[in-house]
């Protein structure tokens, strides 16, 4: 019993710093150049995105290649939402998860009749065909190429009831709030503590404990009198869910949605998010999105002429070479550099980088035991 | 004569060309230890498969309790009351060994399908005292934050038989429960099914340890290349010819 209060004392203060950290992003932030609410935003939302793939992905294992459908989905009702009724960020959050809900209940459903890289496959397809949907028959509703935006002619339906329209395009309030700049962080960055905390609470659940099974042995789950079609899709739906709701923060923060969002390129950033960062660990996936994030926006940053500023100090002929070089994993061509640091990450991490930190920590106390030190090793079930 | 908890009824089952069951008739009374017996490849496992749902036969029919299991699904059959021990330890190797017990527990509290995502684990203290119960039953009380994965041959199929226990099953299938134990773990076991059966659970029993089948079955059937061809108490089935020259047959 006495390990089982242990256990719980964990998870709270493991929720306290985890809070604790990400309310004061800005400050720890600062010093790595990373203190500014766009970039801030980023790591909340996609923070949200990662924890929600993990749930699918880390306790199940089933690898979904689809899910920024999800997200894209949540982007677009959330834009409908403000243009049909109102600015006000709530009934935009509410449309999102819930379509995004729906469309993973249909996906799940037709997926998740295959196991192993043919439901990867079928996610992928099911991802894909409404990325092209988005720039064909659908865009009514995703207005193509151009992305889906605001505009003064919106009826705001519920708003032009309360008060005129402004003279510009109104932005997006909580109650009056603008959810721009750091009140659109904090915004998120609330929004991810709960996702944390919830998702905190699956892992530790039954339901947790039944998805968990799923990964480890589905034949015993069958052959145990469990039925692991609605355990899954529970599972897939939800996750879907959270995507929905950081495709909703992106448009929240920033109203415009464009198809690309959907890409199979951002269903793989996500994967990578969660790789990186640890599958199946509580805040490996919110690492890795921050990490990735991160990365992008230094790397991406950086042009030719930076970096020859950088290599100033090589000799006259070998400056344009190393520029040549190196220009090759920066700016646009950072995913060049994304994806060799998941090589690495998976080659000699492939537990991700909280998994690493965990062998760290074994190996310091390890040392201070056998030198004599009383440490405690500490159980971390799903750290 | 006793109420029948399993009854085959001419069940036949073919891998291609292979007849892995032909004809097979079967029954198994309430409360009763009956054990299958036979050379490799007797298609005695086949024969379990079919009960759990795991493959379905070409023809016959397997009731339980007098309710067809034939085309249900291996939830369905396990939730009405069939658990079986495989003949490799189906456990769930990155779990702790009270996890491996716990999960089955809450399918039998639960069902096939529960949304308890709301509950916490620790919380669930009913359960794991029913778990830890569980665990000394079988001997592997010590270990029970132990991975399970890292447990030896003969802990594992203790281990399932556990996960198998706590779901209080009518009907407990057991594919050579036995094999790879030391002797004494041998015992212990035939000792914890002897417990089970004073229990009332019905029990059918693959194993090739003919020390293991006198302390435990009431009736003995020998099944050889697909068809039983021998039945009755351990020790007609002993004295049978057709049975010495079955097993000498297939040694060879
Ligand atoms: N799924 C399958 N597909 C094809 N052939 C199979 C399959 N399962 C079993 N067989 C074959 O059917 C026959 C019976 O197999 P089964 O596993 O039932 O034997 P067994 O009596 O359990 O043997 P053992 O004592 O070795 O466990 C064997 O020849 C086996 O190769
Ligand atoms: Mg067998």
């Amino acid at each position: 019993m006495s390990n089982m209060n242990v256990g719980k004392m964990n998870d709270l203060t493991r929720f306290l710093i985890f809070a604790v950290a990400i309310l004061t992003m800005p400050i720890w932030m600062d010093p790595f150049g990373g203190n500014y609410p766009d970039l801030l935003q980023k790591f909340a939302i996609y923070g949200i995105f990662a924890i929600g793939f993990n749930i699918l992905f880390g306790l199940t294992g089933y690898l979904s290649f689809g899910h920024a459908a999800f997200l894209g989905v949540g982007s677009y009702a959330a834009i409908w939402s403000f243009k049909l009724f109102t600015m006000n960020v709530i009934p935009a959050l509410f449309f999102s998860v819930l379509f995004a809900g729906v469309l993973a209940f249909i996906i799940g459903q037709l997926s998740l009749r295959r196991t192993g890289i043919y439901f990867s496959i079928l996610t992928l397809a099911f991802a894909q065909m409404f990325y092209s949907l988005a720039y064909s028959v659908l865009t009514p509703i995703t207005n193509g190429e151009t992305g889906l935006q605001l505009a003064h002619s919106d009826p705001r339906m519920i708003d032009s009831l309360f008060f005129e329209a402004g003279a510009g395009l109104p932005s997006t309030t909580l109650f009056g709030l603008k959810m721009s700049g750091y009140s659109g962080f904090y915004f998120c960055a609330v929004l991810l503590i709960v996702g944390f905390f919830v998702s905190m609470r699956i892992f530790r659940s039954p339901f947790g404990l039944m998805l968990k099974g799923i990964k480890s042995n589905q034949n015993r789950m069958m052959y145990t009198g469990l039925n692991t079609k609605p355990y899954m899709l529970t599972a897939f739906v939800i996750s879907g869910m959270y995507a929905g709701l950081a495709g909703s923060l992106l448009a929240i923060t920033d109203p415009i949605a464009g198809a690309e969002r959907m890409q199979w390129t951002a269903s793989g950033e996500v994967v990578l998010m969660t790789i990186l960062g640890g599958v199946g660990t509580l805040a490996g996936p919110v690492i890795g999105a921050g990490l990735i994030k991160y990365f992008e926006n230094i790397f991406s940053a950086f042009n030719d002429t930076v970096l020859a500023e950088i290599f100033s100090f090589l000799p006259e002929a070998m400056v344009d070479y190393a520029v040549t070089i190196a220009g090759l994993f920066v700016g646009s061509g950072w995913h060049l550099t994304l994806g060799l640091l998941f090589v690495v990450v998976v080659i000699f991490l492939p537990g991700g980088i909280v998994e690493g930190a965990g062998k760290l920590v074994k190996l310091v106390s390890k040392r201070e035991k056998s030198t004599g030190g009383s440490v405690t090793q500490q159980d971390q079930p799903g750290e | 004569m006793n109420d029948l908890v399993l009854h085959l009824d001419n069940i036949q089952k073919n891998f291609g060309g292979l007849k892995a069951l032909s004809d097979v008739n079967l029954q198994v009374e309430e409360g009763t230890t009956h054990a299958i017996i036979g050379p490799n490849g007797a298609g005695k496992s086949t024969l379990l498969n079919v009960c759990i749902g795991r493959l379905k036969p070409d023809a016959g029919h397997v009731t339980f309790d007098g309710q067809e299991l034939t085309g249900r699904k291996p939830h369905e059959i396990a939730q009405m009351g069939v658990a079986r021990v495989f003949q490799t330890p189906e456990i769930f190797p990155e779990m702790s060994l009270l996890e491996n017990v716990m999960l089955p527990a809450f399918s039998k509290r639960d069902g096939a399908f529960n949304m308890n995502a709301h509950k916490l684990l620790s919380r669930q203290s009913e359960i794991r005292a029913e778990a830890e119960h569980i665990l000394e039953d079988v001997g592997l009380q010590e270990q029970i934050t132990q991975e399970a994965g890292s447990l030896s041959r003969g802990d594992k199929r203790r281990l399932e038989l556990g996960m198998c226990l706590i779901l209080r099953p009518r009907l407990l299938l057991l594919d050579e429960p036995t094999a790879g134990m030391s002797r004494h773990d041998t015992n212990r076991t035939i000792d914890l099914l002897k417990k089970i059966k004073s229990r009332g659970m019905t029990k059918v029993i693959i194993e090739h340890d003919m020390h293991v089948v006198f302390s435990l079955a009431d009736k003995v059937s020998v099944l050889a290349r697909g068809q039983i061809i021998a039945g009755g108490t351990p020790e007609e089935v002993r004295e049978d010819p057709k049975v010495k020259e079955a097993y000498l047959g297939g040694a060879h």
